[in-house]
């Protein structure tokens, strides 16, 4: 085994140990959620779900900026670490936007009686769905590694771009879509003991979402390694 | 600045002759307008659906799909005999390569617009009168941010492996903007609505274009830089 593989091994196994903490802190999560935290009054039960949703949602935004920002760099720097790391993080943010629309619908049906509706954030978020699966379908389809990085990092860099314009145009739409609550100007309208489980969960999600980067870098580097080894 | 627009009007001519003497994507695009329009007519279930309702929709689903054809053919014009290498050996800048292939590209999706907009009004018997010009600044808003983005992604898709597909799922993301913002200004216009009405959808579609051709602008030269 080269150094390069052994020390690809090094950050997979990092990854992983980052993986097992964030499952384990979303288990707690699940327990304080269900157990500790008090049922909302108007909702019931469902509003369980906004715990698992919301930091789904911020998870899937953090790395699509990084996808953007390690997209810069690498057009910049032409360092394949970095286009690396890209991909790590759409890989990531697809999962993230994949856990965001599921538990969106599983929400919206007991309470606004319909599993879609073309709400503003709705479509928000469907859009940030397809512009990683666009950016990975693509990856797929290129061979030569820097082409596939110049080009992947050229649509990262738009997909950036874009975000604050989809954002712009569908909420001049009608939107049904609950009002901020957390990250707005005056202070937050939540009892304590929500946002706490808000914030736990928040947390959780942050370590599964750099876990799974680090994992999925490891791994590529691993890749690398052992391509560079056949190779020479 | 003069030899950077001489080269880029060399390209754009030279795309735009291609395109003259073959003729043969001008007339499949059409060709496929029309189509669309016709299509449209008969998905619409005509006893509860009114063509007025169905309008601004029809009209820019069938520019920006026959736009998209459009530019599926701008690179992959220049992969048949490795002509694209030829253009990059060329003593031009990636810059004018860039404004050549966007000039080319305009000329070419406006003269889609052009007749696809008379057909439209025979198909579905809308009256545009007092309202083309307003109608003509929306096409030219929307269409110009779009063909930025598909002359960029053109070049990225024409290298892979499933270019006509690849090309529009990279690119209908890009579209919601442009496709809301056009939308709501025709079905607004085609209802006489007040100018009030429309003005901050046509500013957002010109900060559309402004961005997106910058950007396009920027990234085209360490796209093509191996």
């Amino acid at each position: 085994m080269s150094a390069a593989a052994d020390r690809a091994g090094v950050v997979v196994r990092r990854g992983l140990a980052l993986v097992a903490t964030g499952l384990l802190g979303l288990a707690g999560v699940f327990v304080v959620a269900l157990r500790y935290t008090p049922i909302e009054r108007f909702q019931g039960l469902p509003q369980k779900i906004f715990y698992v949703h919301v930091p789904a949602a911020w998870c899937a935004l953090l790395a699509f900026s990084v996808v953007g920002v390690a997209s810069i760099l690498y057009l910049w720097l032409r360092d394949s670490r970095l286009d690396l790391f890209a991909e790590s993080a759409a890989s990531a943010g697809l999962v993230f936007s994949t856990v965001m629309l599921t538990t969106g619908p599983l929400w919206g049906k007991p309470i606004w009686g319909t599993w879609w509706t073309w709400d503003a954030r709705l479509t928000f978020t469907l859009f940030l769905f397809f512009l990683f699966l666009g950016y990975r379908a693509l990856r797929g389809a290129l061979h030569d590694p820097g082409e596939r990085a110049r080009y992947s990092a050229v649509v990262g860099i738009m997909g950036m771009v874009l975000v604050p314009f989809v954002h712009l145009t569908v909420y001049l739409f009608p939107t049904v879509h609950p009002q901020p609550i957390v990250l707005k100007p005056s202070s937050p309208s939540l009892p304590w003991e929500m946002l706490r489980t808000l914030l736990l969960s928040l947390a959780a999600y942050t370590v599964l979402l750099v876990g799974f980067v680090t994992t999925r870098y490891g791994l590529g580097r691993a890749a690398e390694a052992r391509g560079a080894q056949d190779a020479g | 600045m003069g030899e950077l627009f001489r080269a880029v009007f060399a390209i754009a001519g030279k795309d735009l002759r291609v395109e003259v003497r073959s003729r043969t994507a001008m007339v499949s695009a059409l060709a496929f307008a029309a189509l669309v329009l016709v299509i449209f007519n008969f998905a619409r279930d005509a006893g509860s659906v009114s063509r007025e309702a169905l309008a601004p929709s029809v009209l820019w689903i069938t520019f920006t799909f026959s736009g998209m054809i459009a530019l599926n053919r701008s690179f992959a014009l220049e992969r048949e005999n490795a002509a694209l290498d030829g253009l990059l050996m060329a003593p031009v800048s990636r810059t004018a390569l860039f404004l050549g292939k966007y000039l080319a590209n305009l000329a070419f999706v406006f003269m889609v617009e052009a007749v696809t907009l008379p057909l439209f009004v025979l198909f579905f018997g809308a009256d545009l009168s007092g309202i083309l010009g307003g109608l003509v600044l929306t096409m030219v808003l929307a269409t110009a941010g779009f063909v930025a983005i598909g002359t960029l992604f053109s070049a990225i898709a024409v290298r892979t492996r499933f270019a006509e597909l690849m090309l529009p799922l990279l690119i209908l993301p890009f579209l919601i903007p442009p496709v809301i913002g056009a939308v709501q200004v025709t079905s607004r216009l085609l209802a006489g609505r007040p100018m009030s009405e429309i003005l901050g959808w046509l500013k957002i579609l010109a900060l559309y274009d402004l961005v997106f051709v910058t950007v396009c602008l920027l990234l085209f030269t360490p796209l093509m830089d191996e």
